[in-house]
């Protein structure tokens, strides 16, 4: 994509779990042997329906989930250091820095009682060795940056002033004043209106481009994916099910699951009355792996096989083709090249 | 800052309808009391004869709209009368008490607060431990605990028993301090009489803590769940994101928007301890305005009834609204309303 694509990952998530353990509750895994590294420049999407997992796994790389009642196993390593086991004092040093992450709903995110200039600063402050008159010298660039008109004003002015579209983009400038190797964007755009969303995208492709920063894109939005990832990992509760480049992806998606996800995308160029073709059932539907595919009950491609479980080891995510895997045992076939291929995955 | 002038005249404004309602209650209420202030004043033998006489020297045997409406007329120049037991003017008996129970006030509220607000936030952040517990079922029992009983409590035991302090009045009646405002600590510093002002700060520990133990509660339940709300909410996790140190997070992130509630609560508190420590001070014999009305109440005094629960409703309403104005310093999305 870029001249600056390539190179080490800045980002490699091995083998990561995440389970929540409750007094008196049985303890749920959310997040279950989960692997994949990003490079410099590079944006890959993490891609799911609610619940099943792609939030706590980024959550789980900064380090920002309780540290009661939850149980991280695995290894995440930022330019080549493990996070997973390190220290808190060695995790805020890196977070806001080295790695930071822009969330869902930028009203929510900010705190109201506090005026924007202060809440790009103390990054700055924390982490950069500034005076406070250069600070707020280089949070008016950083505004300047991600487009918000007339910065000088707006770092006097309360979150609750902005309009939605421009908090986002305060977050995002907050998250890049330390000019971070790592963004990790939890639904950036959910909150926003369609004509802000695709802005906020423009901005986020921008600023990898121009600074080789890695972006890892948290979404259950295919039209995100489809203008913003070089690679996408589909998640179904808890566990990777499906990897491919995004092209690849959009015209010949395998597991059954993501078929259905594409196939859910309304299309303008449907005829009128055209019926919309929902997955069947609710994420809630999901078996544990342990006794089959966890996507088995929802399946219009399942088979006997695919509920019990024959050789006793869950389904595995296994090679199927250069740079793709695949965790399914009855994929859908593709004979002939791009038939499945939506108007969202043409290429741009 | 037109607009907070704007709000400041419309708040004073809705005081007439307030002040006015009040004042035919107060008055229809005092005239219902049995016994009337002839009988308190010349005894329960007392002949009709001079009863009669009392009634007319003081007006009290004229029709009651005509006794409201002179009341109301005098009233408006902030006249209220005189006192029939003391025989001063009720408004400068009243400016002579308040400022004792703006001090007991004030002490009252530093000490709820200064260990309200700490104990809510520990409280919170260690949930479920034993100090949250502990802390939570105190907090109960404060609420709970009659203030009369707790004012007794602490006066036998720190004041009587173990004469730690001293458990009644302002300050030592031998001490000869210098009255300047009126409030005995502040008039200590003033004239540089710092027994005086050190003697009147120890006079104030045992009722404060009386008077202070129902905010307290108030505050340290307050401020526990309002911590408990706001360190789950996003902006606390983008402060933890941005890997702020654990202080900036919890003095900008945490504690600034923990405190909104309950700066709420600190103001309602204080407006109630300012009109109604009738309860403590009567029991420390403290010289305030609820001690004066306790005894007024007694000697059918109403001349200081009426015109200090109108001058206590005054200064209620009027702390409601330096509540209402710092909440909006506090909070800028209650300023641009």
């Amino acid at each position: 994509m870029s001249s600056l694509q390539g190179g080490a990952p800045v980002l490699e998530v091995e083998d990561l779990s995440v389970t929540f353990q409750r007094k008196g509750e049985k303890p749920t895994r959310a997040v279950d042997g989960v692997s994949f590294s990003v490079a410099p420049g590079e944006t890959v999407g993490l891609v799911g329906e609610s619940g099943c997992g792609k939030s706590v796994t980024s959550l789980a790389i900064m380090g920002l989930l309780p540290s009661r009642g939850v149980k991280v196993g695995g290894s995440v390593r930022l330019e080549g250091e493990e996070l997973i086991g390190a220290g808190s004092r060695k995790l805020r040093s890196l977070r806001g820095a080295h790695m930071a992450m822009v969330f869902q709903d930028p009203l929510s995110s900010l705190n109201p009682t506090v005026q924007i200039g202060t809440q790009v600063t103390e990054v700055l402050l924390e982490h950069r060795d500034m005076s406070k008159a250069e600070a707020a010298a280089e949070a008016v660039t950083l505004l300047d940056r991600v487009g918000i008109p007339d910065p000088r004003r707006r770092l006097k002015e309360y979150p609750h002033q902005l309009s939605g579209g421009m908090r986002q983009r305060a977050l995002i400038a907050m998250a890049l004043a330390c000019s971070p190797r790592l963004l990790i964007a939890d639904e950036p755009t959910t909150a926003l209106d369609v004509t802000i969303q695709a802005q906020i995208l423009e901005l986020l492709k921008e600023l990898v481009v121009d600074t080789g920063t890695a972006l890892v894109m948290i979404t259950h939005d295919l039209g995100v994916v489809a203008g913003l990832c070089d690679r996408v990992h589909v998640m179904y509760s808890g566990k990777i099910i499906e990897t491919a480049d995004r092209h690849e992806l959009f015209a010949r998606p395998r597991q059954p699951y993501t078929g259905g996800l594409l196939a859910s995308v309304p299309r303008l160029d449907a005829g009128r009355g055209t019926p919309l073709t929902p997955i069947r059932g609710s994420a809630r539907d999901a078996i544990p792996w342990a006794e089959g595919c966890a996507f088995a009950p929802r399946c219009d491609n399942a088979q006997d096989d695919c509920l019990t479980e024959v050789s006793g080891s869950v389904v595995p995510l296994a090679y199927d083709g250069p740079g793709r895997e695949l965790r399914c045992r009855h994929p859908l076939e593709h004979p002939t090249a791009p038939s499945g291929a939506t108007a969202l995955g043409a290429p741009r | 800052m037109e607009h907070v002038l704007r709000f400041i005249v419309r708040r004073l404004l809705q005081l007439i309808p307030i002040l006015l309602g009040l004042s035919v209650l107060l008055f229809a209420w005092l005239r219902a009391l049995p016994g009337g202030p002839a009988q308190a004043a010349l005894g329960e033998r007392a002949t009709p004869e001079a009863i009669a006489r009392y009634n007319e020297l003081f007006g009290l045997d004229e029709p009651l709209i005509v006794q409201y409406l002179r009341f109301l007329g005098r009233a408006i120049r902030l006249d209220f009368g005189t006192s029939a037991r003391t025989g001063r003017a009720v408004t400068t008996e009243f400016l002579e008490r308040m400022p004792g129970t703006i001090e007991l006030t004030i002490f009252a509220m530093i000490f709820a607060i200064g260990v309200g607000i700490p104990l809510g936030y520990l409280a919170a952040r260690r949930h479920g431990s034993w100090l949250d517990s502990t802390s939570v079922i105190g907090s109960l029992l404060g609420v709970a605990i009659p203030v009369f009983f707790l004012a007794y409590l602490l006066r036998l035991g720190f004041a009587v028993e173990l004469g730690w302090l001293p458990g009644s009045g302002r300050q030592d009646v031998r001490m000869d301090a210098t009255r300047i405002t009126n409030f005995y600590v502040l008039d200590g510093l003033l004239t540089r009489e710092w027994d005086a002002a050190w003697d009147a700060v120890l006079h104030l520990v045992l009722p404060a803590i009386a008077l202070g133990t129902i905010p307290l509660a108030i505050i340290v339940r307050i401020t526990r769940a309002s911590v408990l709300d706001v360190v789950n909410e996003d902006y606390v996790r983008t402060a933890n994101a941005k890997g702020l140190a654990t202080s900036t997070v919890r003095r900008r992130h945490i504690i600034k928007n923990a405190l909104l509630p309950v700066s709420t609560t600190i103001g309602l508190q204080t407006g109630l301890l300012l009109s109604g420590a009738v309860l403590t001070e009567s029991v420390f014999a403290f010289g305030g305005v609820g001690s004066a009305l306790y005894d007024a109440l007694f000697a059918r005094d109403f001349a200081v009834l009426q015109g200090f629960i109108l001058m206590l409703a005054i200064v209620y309403v009027l702390v409601n609204l330096l509540v209402d104005i710092s909440y909006g310093l506090l909070d800028p999305r209650v300023r641009v309303r």
